[in-house]
């Protein structure tokens, strides 16, 4: 099942509400290659306002290099990449840092800051971002709020090698939160966690989206993951969106690439 | 032909470094003196580096010191020319031995902590999420790196010039009955701002090779965990190498200027 394009996007934007039809990230043809090795072959795709978009695909097929292109921390070999209409190849270091905190950006191993406490890891941020929120002095009510809307509001203290991993990724969401961005960019979210943990953090994307009103681009090979929390899919394969729907839409398709996701 | 081959690729891979690391030095100044500035992470940096490293230097000065006088006294005894032990020990420790021994042991405590730290944070994608919150990762964690170690050299290689005297006049003075204040008078006399001032801006060389290499090394460690491992032991390996080089052309332009 290989959609049309420009008949996919018709289809996701007749399916959502009217303030959802801007269209806050925007990828066309990109490319992306590491020696011989060609990772995006032209892939394009669309995150509407206020959605959860899911990007799934195999191991190693060049999700995660699409969403580090799009917050700058690779560079495409080419193609149109842009963020709430502003081309990312265009914009000068500071203009980009400016865009990137409106970019919440959770990484598949939560990346928190070894030698910095939980709290420390929170205010980081908010070094270079303290004018959005305007110039606060105290930046301890902040770190409170975000954690205590991810449940871990008695960690503060604490480092982070004394949390566990759903702990981590729960304190990594809180930091991303922080900034209040307009849209998060989750890379495989659910990796490495057990399958309660997962549901745990899954129920906390969709609170986050339901309090911050924000957008979302999921990138997962989790399929229950896909399942409760994607508005719209979108398959990832040999660096092309191979396909595009619904997960209903996607997971009844008869095609053989499609299927593979799907398969128990 | 094979063996032409494999040596001209590693010559290769040698100059690319050398021209990378050069690249890395220009970037290190050119984000040294752009605003905004890290202070608060540089005064943590200088204290992780300095002050954690005092014992180590301290101990090692020390033994030095003793065995360098238990050594030599036999052979200057041979010759009567033992009252010049605090003159020889002097000079030889401030002009070469203090700071090459302080470097090398600087070295291996700190630009492997430095490539191993980095390296870690760029497998753990610590980098990224700085780099994605804003914060210019060059500047937060290499240019307080590299300054601390530029500034802490010189520092720890005073203390540990100290100390290693310390230790020589204690051998003296349990073995040759000479009091300290003769020891260190004796040794003042010897010592001249030619022997001084060279030591000292070569201190500041080997902290910038120390910080440049172990910082060059860990931000650039290759994906995976055994990268955090290779980071850290060619830190220490390079920069020790570079050391030996640094002090070479130190000791060439000083002659120059001292005629030593």
């Amino acid at each position: 099942m290989i959609y049309d394009m420009d008949e996919q996007h018709n289809i996701a934007k007749q399916k959502m509400s009217k303030n959802k039809l801007e269209a806050v990230i925007e990828i066309r043809d990109l490319r992306k290659s590491f020696g011989d090795n060609h990772v995006l072959n032209g892939f394009s795709m669309t995150l509407y306002k206020g959605e959860n978009l899911v990007v799934m695909g195999k191991s190693g097929s060049g999700k995660s290099v699409m969403i580090k292109c799009l917050v700058g921390l690779m560079l495409a070999d080419s193609g149109f990449l842009a963020v709430m209409g502003k081309e990312i190849k265009t914009l000068d270091r500071k203009t980009l840092d400016a865009l990137r905190s409106d970019i919440g950006f959770l990484f598949q191993g939560s990346a928190l800051y070894d030698s910095m406490t939980v709290r420390e890891n929170l205010e980081f941020p908010l070094r270079r971002h303290k004018e959005k929120l305007g110039n606060i002095k105290d930046t301890l009510p902040l770190v409170h709020e975000a954690l205590e809307n991810v449940g871990l509001a008695h960690t503060m203290d604490l480092m982070p090698s004394e949390l566990s991993g759903g702990m981590k990724r729960r304190v990594a969401l809180a930091r991303t939160l922080i900034l209040k961005p307009k849209i998060i960019l989750y890379d495989e979210p659910t990796s490495g966690l057990d399958p309660i943990t997962s549901k745990e953090i899954i129920q906390l994307m969709r609170n986050i989206q339901k309090m911050y009103g924000t957008s979302s681009l999921i990138i997962t090979h989790d399929v229950d993951c896909a399942r409760v929390i994607s508005e719209r899919m979108v398959l990832l394969v040999d660096g092309v969106n191979y396909a595009e729907g619904t997960f209903d839409e996607l997971s009844k398709s008869t095609d053989p690439k499609v299927e593979a996701f799907f398969k128990k | 032909m094979a063996y032409v081959h494999h040596t001209s690729e590693k010559l290769k891979q040698f100059f690319i470094e050398i021209g990378e690391l050069s690249y890395f030095a220009i970037r290190y100044f050119k984000e040294f003196l752009k605003p905004p500035w890290e202070f608060k992470e540089l005064l943590r940096q200088c204290y992780h580096m300095g002050n954690r490293s005092l014992v180590l230097v301290g101990v090692t000065g020390f033994i030095i010191g003793l065995v360098l006088t238990l050594q030599s006294r036999p052979t200057l005894m041979e010759f009567g020319a033992v009252s010049w032990m605090p003159n020889m020990v002097g000079i030889s420790i401030v002009r070469e031995i203090g700071p090459v021994i302080t470097a090398l042991i600087c070295a291996g405590r700190i630009a492997s902590g430095i490539g191993a730290e980095l390296g870690s944070m760029r497998v753990t994608e610590q980098i990224d999420a700085m780099e994605v919150s804003g914060t210019n990762p060059f500047k937060y964690l290499v240019v307080t790196r590299i300054t601390a170690t530029t500034l802490m050299l010189p520092l720890l290689v005073i203390f540990g010039d100290m100390v290693a005297l310390y230790g020589s006049a204690l051998v003296e003075n349990l073995k040759g009955d000479v009091s300290f204040q003769l020891y260190f008078n004796t040794v003042f006399d010897a010592l001249e701002f030619g022997d001084l001032i060279p030591a000292t801006v070569k201190s500041f060389f080997f902290g910038f090779t120390i910080g440049l290499v172990g910082c060059y090394k860990g931000y650039y460690s290759k994906k995976g965990t055994a990268g955090v491992g290779v980071a850290a032991n060619t830190a220490v390996v390079t920069a020790s190498l570079l050391l030996f080089v640094v002090d070479f052309i130190a000791v060439f332009v000083s002659d120059i200027f001292y005629d030593l």
